[in-house]
């Protein structure tokens, strides 16, 4: 009877959906099964065996790194939770002197590239830091800022601002009526805060928890830097992989395949928790703001500048060292532009290449996200429910592993692809597209379809109605997501250093290579345009989205 | 220009359920036809098929004589008011009124001319250059009346068009919307769960429940000779007893269960002797005389023009159970006023009450059809 369901015609939305299939198909799901597999083979005759995990159980010194990896994971997650969420605490519900400026810093801080931590505090802290030698030249001795107190000093540094941001947000979505129920009903204090509060906030704790756990697990760059000998999975990974020998790719994938295998399991259990605990909030008048008065307001006002302050060393030691003079690896008096006239005379390619990939992937970004949300939320069949999964993939896949993937996948004939620039931006499409996905159909969710029916029955097909109308709505949300996701491209590592050859060095890349040639006076001078640019392009996103908070 | 709808055993279904099992009906060129019907009853359903947004599982729609059910929406030329207004809130009020006009390809003088008597007819000229989102509900749904009128549609869809506005602006809308369509003059399909605003608005009305129409006609005849008992209780309020008939010569009379016999008039000749009936009496076709029905008053409310009584009745009386039996007294004409617990005679008035089937399938009075 009805010819018209039954009938598929290519069009649009066809061609949407094979090209995201495809995306996923060739750049994820290939690649990963192909890793998976060679975890099982033999590295000289192929043969399928299991010695290469246990290879990896055998020797302490490679199972080592998973305990490693695991209770600096661990460490890290509970201390930004801990500090994360007070200063949340503090900051939503009482008066803090500059609270718009502490935001500002906690957003940088978070978004800033994640090895520049590393490297300046090695520079302040390390064995020939400024802070060691001015404290030698009185004969204190500082304890060693190598290892796993330098890994979780940077990581919790960088990574509490999830916790911060997150929290603060589900705290303004607490309506004050909440505590006023609770106190009519005679509990205060810290009864309070334990049985309304704590509660109503540990969902986001946990999703928040989540992200810190996966980034601290996936990072590359700060253990390289300032791990030395404590080895953790991704250093590892990469160096096996790296390893000249060239047998080793097997059991580097095999590494890659138990990391993988991790990260999965803590996922679903999270989303597991949440899911039974999860309940929406909305409210009608936020918390009031409170006022400290005393050693109270003394004590809060140190504490959260402390944090903060702490955090954003990093970018100011950077910044002030790309302006001194140096000589090889050793700073020298005086101050001039001397480490930025090296870069644009010799790392100029790098770059443009991080402005030219990480804008390439922002458009492709923009594109799939908008176009796929619209499909898995609008256009719901077998295909599309399928896309949906795939695209939480990339959610469990640490960089350093999707970067193996892709190399091993595409360094022969006929896709041969390594080295090229179009796999570091695939590389950044897969790695942020769930995110512009997700917060796409979020936005797609609030659009009332009627919007569209409106459109079509004045005379536009649903073709022309999607983009005069619901891209049109759409945009604003999509693209401050995607400047965030841009700003995550620029200072992206942990594939970049595995995927990158001479032609395609981006400025994350070229930073990580010179601080081991420790060259330190370029390494600053890029952190420092990598910055500055961040902050610039956060201004760019505050502006776009009207907002005042960032959620990645 | 505008057309006639007509509906051939149209079918929906979703998957194996069936929403619509079979609908035909006819709107006629520029009448205002309105769908009424509890929630559920797929009245917003057959609305969008019309409208092309669900797919038709069976039958044919036509405009005029011709057969739309696979031509796709945006070809239908059809004008849609939403329940949630769905303006643009990226477009100002007058670039949403000139959206369709644009895809038209309209001239730019003509589009001119017609936007602006559209927004002084709809009375937003003022507004014109705001955004929606500085518009108060009432005004959004003046814009979206002009937006769907502006492009000469075919016919008007409106899907509960006023049911996110408060009491008094629905009154205040439902006679700006009728005074729009007359002028016009366009066919208006219009869906709303309120009987009152349904009454108030329509030319005719389509009664549904599970996907069929119960009856179709103007409303002061729904109201006075509902099609079955669905319909009289659904529209206002009846209060249903049980009675049996009995046919005398020429004169036909209900029986009632206490024995009290009223002779009706317009009662249909195939009311057969003997023959079981459910008699549907509105709350004010009651009045206090000797002979009637006797029972005792429950409740009393006070509602100024009126006094509403609740009645018991003794069970065998009354056909099923009901949420109430009542009594509106016209205070304009009331002797005395009756107290709770009081005994009361009451008589229905025999020109006025409805007689049905039984299984309250089909009214047994003369000249009552399903279909006007």
């Amino acid at each position: 009877m009805n010819k018209r369901a039954l009938s598929i015609r290519p069009d649009f939305w066809t061609f949407v959906t094979l090209l995201s299939i495809a995306v996923f198909a060739i750049f994820l799901i290939y690649p990963l099964f192909s890793l998976f597999l060679s975890a099982f083979q033999d590295p000289a005759t192929g043969e399928w065996t299991l010695d290469n995990f246990k290879l990896f159980f055998e020797r302490k010194y490679y199972y080592q790194s998973i305990i490693n990896s695991f209770s600096v994971t661990t460490a890290v997650t509970v201390l930004a939770v801990v500090i994360g969420t007070t200063i949340a605490y503090f900051m939503s519900l009482y008066r803090i002197r500059y609270k718009n400026l502490v935001e500002v810093c906690i957003v940088i801080s978070l978004l800033s590239p994640p090895f520049i931590g590393a490297y300046s505090w090695v520079l302040i802290a390390g064995r020939s830091g400024v802070l060691t030698q001015f404290l030698a030249s009185y004969g204190i001795e500082t304890p060693p800022i190598y290892g796993f107190f330098g890994i979780l000093l940077v990581l919790t540094l960088k990574l509490y601002p999830f916790i911060y941001l997150y929290v603060a947000g589900a705290m303004k979505n607490i309506d004050s009526a909440l505590i006023e129920a609770a106190e009519s009903l005679g509990c205060s204090g810290l009864r309070k805060v334990v049985t309304i509060l704590l509660p109503l906030i540990t969902p986001t704790i946990l999703a928040g928890a989540l992200m810190v756990f996966m980034n601290a697990m996936a990072d590359f760059g700060t253990p390289m830097l300032i791990g030395e000998g404590f080895n953790v999975m991704p250093v590892m990974i990469y160096s096996e992989f790296i390893n000249e020998v060239g047998d080793q790719a097997n059991f580097a994938a095999a590494m890659a395949a138990i990391m993988v295998f991790i990260t999965s399991v803590i996922f679903l259990a999270q989303k597991y928790v949440v899911n039974r605990k999860s309940f929406t909030m909305s409210s009608l008048r936020p918390m009031a703001v409170g006022h400290l008065t005393g050693w109270k307001n003394i004590v809060v006002h140190a504490g959260i500048y402390a944090v903060v302050a702490l955090s954003m060393i990093p970018q100011l030691v950077v910044v002030y060292t790309s302006f001194l003079n140096t000589n090889g690896s050793i700073f020298t008096e005086g101050y001039s532009l001397a480490s930025y006239e090296t870069i644009f005379s010799t790392l100029g390619t790098a770059v443009k290449n991080t402005y030219l990939f990480s804008t390439a992937a922002m458009v492709a970004i923009v594109f799939l996200g908008m176009t796929v949300a619209y499909l898995t939320t609008r256009k719901k069949s077998l295909l599309t429910e399928c896309i949906d999964t795939l695209s939480m993939f990339p959610y469990i896949i640490p960089g350093s592993v999707l970067g193996i993937t892709l190399l091993l996948a595409f360094n022969d004939e006929p896709l041969l692809l390594s080295g090229t620039a179009f796999i570091i931006i695939i590389s950044l499409v897969i790695r942020r597209l769930p995110y512009t996905l997700r917060s796409s159909s979020a936005i797609l969710y609030q659009l009332s379809p009627s919007m569209e029916e409106a459109s079509i029955s004045l005379g536009a097909s649903p073709l022309k109605t999607f983009f005069k109308v619901t891209a049109v709505m759409m945009l604003p949300g999509v693209m401050s997501g995607a400047i965030l996701s841009w700003i995550t491209a620029i200072n992206e590592l942990s594939s970049s250093i595995i995927l990158f050859t001479g032609e395609t060095k981006t400025m994350s890349v070229a930073i990580y290579m010179e601080v081991i040639r420790a060259s330190y006076g370029t390494a600053a001078a890029l952190s420092t345009i990598l910055t500055l640019t961040t902050i610039i392009a956060m201004l760019i996103f505050f502006k776009v989205s009207g907002r005042r908070d960032v959620t990645l | 220009m505008s057309v006639s709808i007509t509906m051939k055993s149209v079918v929906k279904r979703y998957g194996d359920l069936t929403i619509i099992p079979g609908l035909s009906e006819q709107v006629r060129n520029g009448e205002f036809f309105t769908l009424l019907g509890p929630s559920g009853c797929g009245k917003t359903t057959l609305l969008r098929m019309i409208a092309g947004f669900n797919s038709i599982e069976g039958g044919e729609i036509l405009f005029n004589d011709k057969v739309i059910n696979d031509i796709p929406a945006h070809k239908r030329n059809i004008g849609m008011v939403f329940q949630s207004y769905a303006i643009f809130p990226h477009l100002t009020v007058r670039e949403n009124v000139e959206y369709g006009l644009k895809l038209r390809k309209t001239d730019k003088e003509e589009m001119r001319r017609r936007v602006d008597a559209i927004l002084d007819a709809v009375q937003i000229s003022e507004y014109q250059d705001r955004l929606p989102e500085r518009l108060s509900g009432g005004q959004q749904q003046r814009v979206a009346l002009a937006r769907a009128i502006v492009i000469h549609p075919s016919v008007l869809l409106m899907d509960e068009p006023l049911s996110n506005l408060d009491a008094k602006l629905r009154v205040e809308m439902r006679s700006a919307i009728r005074a729009v369509q007359k002028k016009v003059g366009i066919t208006t399909v219009y869906v709303t769960h309120d009987q009152e605003e349904a009454l108030s608005i329509s030319d005719r009305i389509a009664v549904m429940k599970k996907g069929v129409i119960q009856q179709t006609a103007r409303p002061e005849v729904l109201y006075t000779r509902p099609y079955n008992v669905f319909v009289s209780t659904f529209l206002g309020h009846s209060n249903l007893f049980r009675a049996h008939v009995a046919a005398e010569g020429e004169t036909r009379s209900v029986v009632f269960a206490n024995g009290y016999k009223l002779a009706v008039p317009k009662l249909s000749k195939e009311a057969a002797d003997g023959q079981e009936v459910i008699v549907a009496i509105r709350p004010e076709e009651f009045s206090m005389q000797e002979a009637g029905l006797t029972c005792k008053v429950a409740t009393r409310v006070f509602l100024g023009k009126y006094m509403q009584y609740a009645l018991d009745f003794p069970e065998e009386m009354l056909a099923g159970k009901q949420p109430s039996i009542e009594y509106s007294q016209d205070l304009g004409h009331a002797e005395h006023m009756l107290g709770v617990g009081d005994g009361v005679t009451l008589r229905p008035n025999p020109d006025k009450i409805n007689v049905f089937t039984a299984d309250g399938e089909r009214s047994l009075m003369e000249g009552v059809v399903q279909n006007e």
